[in-house]
This record gives C-alpha cells, sequence and structure tokens, in this order.
C-alpha cells in the first residue's frame, strides 16, 4: 500500500535517523510511504489567534498538494508537523466564514475544504497494523531492554487532535511491548520539554529536561523514547550540561520509537543511523545482545 | 501587591483587543489555579499563569508588560486541555504577546543567536520560536 508522506524540514537536516528508520520498517511491515513531490514548512506552530489567517496557509498548501496527487490523507512522522497540519485541516474543515477568507486569499489554488486527512505513523501502527500486527514481524524482539515512552506535547494536545488518551497515553508503551521491551511508567510522560524556548531561554528548558529525565531515571528506565524531534534535542543535547549541573545525573540515550521498531524487525543497525542520536545508545544496544 | 481597580480599566481597549483576538471569554475563570499548577515552565515565571488572566480582566496591562511570563509559556496547552471552565489559556498568552509583537518589538533577536547554536538547533525550534517570539 501506497501512503503520501509530508516529511517537513528537520527530518531532512537533524533527524534523518527518524525518517531513514520509519520508512524502512513501513517498507518491511508493507506500507510504501510515498513523499510529496512538492511540499512547503508547515510553518511549525498553528496560530492561536482568532485574526491570524495568513499562518494557517503554510500547512493548507501543502494539504492541497497532497490533494492534487489523488490521496486522501498523508502521513507525517514530525509531531510538530503533524499538529499543525491536522489543526490547520480541522480549522478550514469546521469555520465555514475563516474556510471562504482562505480560500478567496489563494486565489491561484483550487477550493480546499479539509479534505485530507493528516496521520501520524502511530496511529498507522495500531489501527491499521495492529499490535498483532507488527509482534508478528518482530525477528529481534528487544527483550531486557527498559525503556521509558515520552510523549511530549503536540501528539496529544489540543484534545481534538490527540491520537490518545490527552493524560494518560499507551500507545507507545503498546508499541514498544508488541517489540518485546520492557515498558517504564514514569509521572513525566506528557510534561512538555521546553520546547522551542530552547532558543531564547535555554537555561530553563535545561531545568524542564532535568525534571523529565531524572523522573525516568528513578522509575527505572535505561533509555527514553520519542517521536519529536525537538523532544529529541531538548532532552538528548544536552545531558552533559545536565551532568555537570547535577552530580547524580546518569546520561542517557533518547531514541526514535522508529529506530527501536527498525531494530526488532530485524532491519539492522545502520538504517537506525544511531550516530545521530545525541547520547550514544549503542553501548545499552550492545550490552543487550541487540546490536554486534 | 496593590491594584487599583476603575470602570475605565475594566472596559478598557486592552481588555476587549485580549478577548477579541484570544476568542477566550475572560470571566469565566474562576482563579481555581489549575493552569498554573501544571504549568512546566511556572519555575521560571515572575506571575503565575492564572494571575495573568486575572490581571488581563482587570485591565493592568502595564503590570503584564513588566512580567516575563507570557514571553515563556511554550505553548504546550497543558493548562488549556486541564481547565475545567474551558479556558484556553494559551489562546490568551498568544493575543497577549501579539500586541506586543504587532507594534514591531521582538522578543528574540535572530541576529544575537551565534551561528553555531543556530547550526546545531532544528529547523523546527528556530522557526516556532521566531513565530512565537519575533514581530
Amino acid at each position: 500500500m501506497d501512503l503520501s508522506y509530508y516529511p517537513g524540514c528537520t527530518l531532512k537536516t537533524k533527524s534523518k535517523n527518524l525518517e531513514d528508520s520509519a520508512i524502512a520498517s513501513m517498507t518491511a511491515l508493507g506500507i510504501n510511504l510515498v513523499e510529496l513531490p512538492r511540499w512547503n514548512c508547515c510553518g511549525t506552530v498553528y496560530s492561536l489567534a482568532d485574526d491570524d489567517l495568513v499562518h494557517h496557509l503554510a500547512p493548507l498548501r501543502n494539504l492541497i498538494r497532497v490533494k492534487e496527487e489523488g490521496n486522501g490523507r498523508v502521513l507525517t512522522l514530525c509531531s510538530f508537523c503533524y499538529n499543525t497540519l491536522k489543526r490547520a485541516n480541522l480549522l478550514i474543515k469546521n469555520d465555514q466564514e475563516k474556510r471562504n477568507t482562505i480560500n478567496s486569499f489563494m486565489e491561484e489554488e483550487a477550493d480546499y475544504e479539509g479534505e485530507v486527512e493528516v496521520v501520524h505513523l502511530l496511529q498507522i501502527l495500531r489501527d491499521e497494523i495492529g499490535w498483532e500486527g507488527v509482534s508478528e514481524k518482530v525477528v529481534v524482539p528487544l527483550q531486557g531492554l527498559k525503556v521509558a515512552p515520552y510523549y511530549g506535547c503536540t501528539l496529544l494536545r489540543p484534545q481534538e487532535v490527540a491520537i490518545d488518551q490527552v493524560e494518560r497515553p499507551t500507545i507507545m508503551q503498546q508499541l514498544l511491548q508488541s517489540l518485546g521491551a520492557e515498558v517504564v511508567d514514569f509521572p513525566f510522560a506528557t510534561e512538555c520539554c521546553g520546547s522551542f524556548q530552547i532558543v531564547g531561554n535555554p537555561e530553563f528548558v535545561l531545568d524542564c529536561a532535568w525534571n523529565i529525565l531524572s523522573s525516568a531515571l528513578r522509575w527505572g528506565a535505561e533509555a527514553l523514547v520519542v517521536s519529536c524531534p525537538l523532544c529529541d534535542f531538548n532532552l538528548g543535547q544536552r545531558q552533559r550540561e545536565i551532568s555537570n549541573r547535577y552530580s547524580e545525573f546518569r546520561e542517557m540515550p533518547i531514541l526514535y520509537f522508529t529506530q527501536l521498531l527498525a531494530l526488532s524487525l530485524g532491519l539492522g543497525a545502520e538504517v537506525c543511523r544511531f550516530d545521530l542520536n545525541y547520547v550514544d545508545p549503542r553501548p545499552l544496544l550492545e550490552s543487550k545482545g541487540l546490536i554486534r | 501587591m496593590r491594584i487599583e481597580i476603575s470602570a475605565k480599566r475594566l472596559q478598557s481597549d486592552f481588555v476587549k483587543k485580549v478577548e477579541e483576538i484570544s476568542g477566550q471569554t475572560l470571566p469565566s475563570c474562576y482563579q481555581c489555579g489549575k493552569c498554573s499548577a501544571g504549568c512546566p515552565m511556572s519555575f521560571a515565571m515572575d506571575l503565575l499563569p492564572n494571575q495573568i488572566i486575572h490581571l488581563v480582566r482587570l485591565g493592568l496591562e502595564e503590570d503584564i508588560a513588566k512580567s516575563k511570563t507570557i514571553w515563556l509559556c511554550a505553548s504546550c496547552l497543558t493548562c488549556s486541555v486541564r481547565c475545567p471552565r474551558g479556558v484556553d489559556l494559551s489562546r490568551i498568552m498568544e493575543a497577549l504577546r501579539l500586541i506586543t509583537l504587532r507594534k514591531n518589538i521582538d522578543y528574540v533577536e535572530p541576529s544575537r543567536i551565534a551561528a553555531e547554536i543556530i547550526a546545531e538547533l532544528p529547523q523546527i525550534a528556530l522557526v516556532s520560536s521566531f513565530r512565537k517570539l519575533t514581530a
């Protein structure tokens, strides 16, 4: 089955490990991700102002591209892209007045009414392949690997775009269990990592990261599993600095769920691009006999 | 904190503008503080999120302008999904930021960010920071 795929900016630059492992895993599961021939940055954040329609154009133009390709839905991997595309789509679908304004402004485009469905990879795994379907394909079970799923914000909030229960999501837990991993539940799984505040207020984001990581460590996790490239950066990239500030801190690898998926499907370490992870996960995976 | 409340302030253009841009009904908030309790950035804020709502509806624009709080909000929407009164505080924070940004005042100055920091940051961090915090 072919599925239209919108990568977004970060997957083509900083997060090739997310993209490569996702595409390879989906191919192994029988779904071919077909990148849109033309796409632009979605704008990353959904405008929260009632009088600001111009910022919805970037995500909507991408959805118009999907429709032009004759596809009814589009898959995203990046949590930011998912949220922005999904919310812009809901707006144009449900608000007739704004839909008319936006469509008449984008004169050069055909009218768009929110016909394209925006989905995240985790939803496809749960709703179409199913956890049983995933575990049937597992050749390297992640036995003995203690991982804590971390969801962040944009896959769960607001309610109308949430891919799972807002306060108690289990979708990543179920995926990781079907890969054979030991899943650690911890109380900061949906707490914000500080997001784009890393640009202007990095010192506060360091504290957010410390709160999340130290909690996961206390609950026994050996690695944190994420879906979002910004969570990956905020939680992974500055762990050395956290260690310097808090002597009791132990560095902990941050992995994309797609990397563990690819690994357990037997696709090999190369496709996972572990060299791009901020904290090298290879010593941990080697110690569990998952890679050589 | 000693504050002066007057009819003029309560019905000021500022209060109307925040309601208009955010689409939120300010009197709905009953100050339970759930937004502040769950806010992941509240440890760094000089005014708590629920105090911001209260100051807005009293029309105390200058007190909000002196505070860093609205610029520390990461739009994580934890407050929005937890509010028992259905107030979307993230939209009020956005409206307050926009009132300043629309005067062409930036909170983050892209030219002051070191080249090596820009090179290491993921694109989504830069784009969202500039979208949220520059004019």
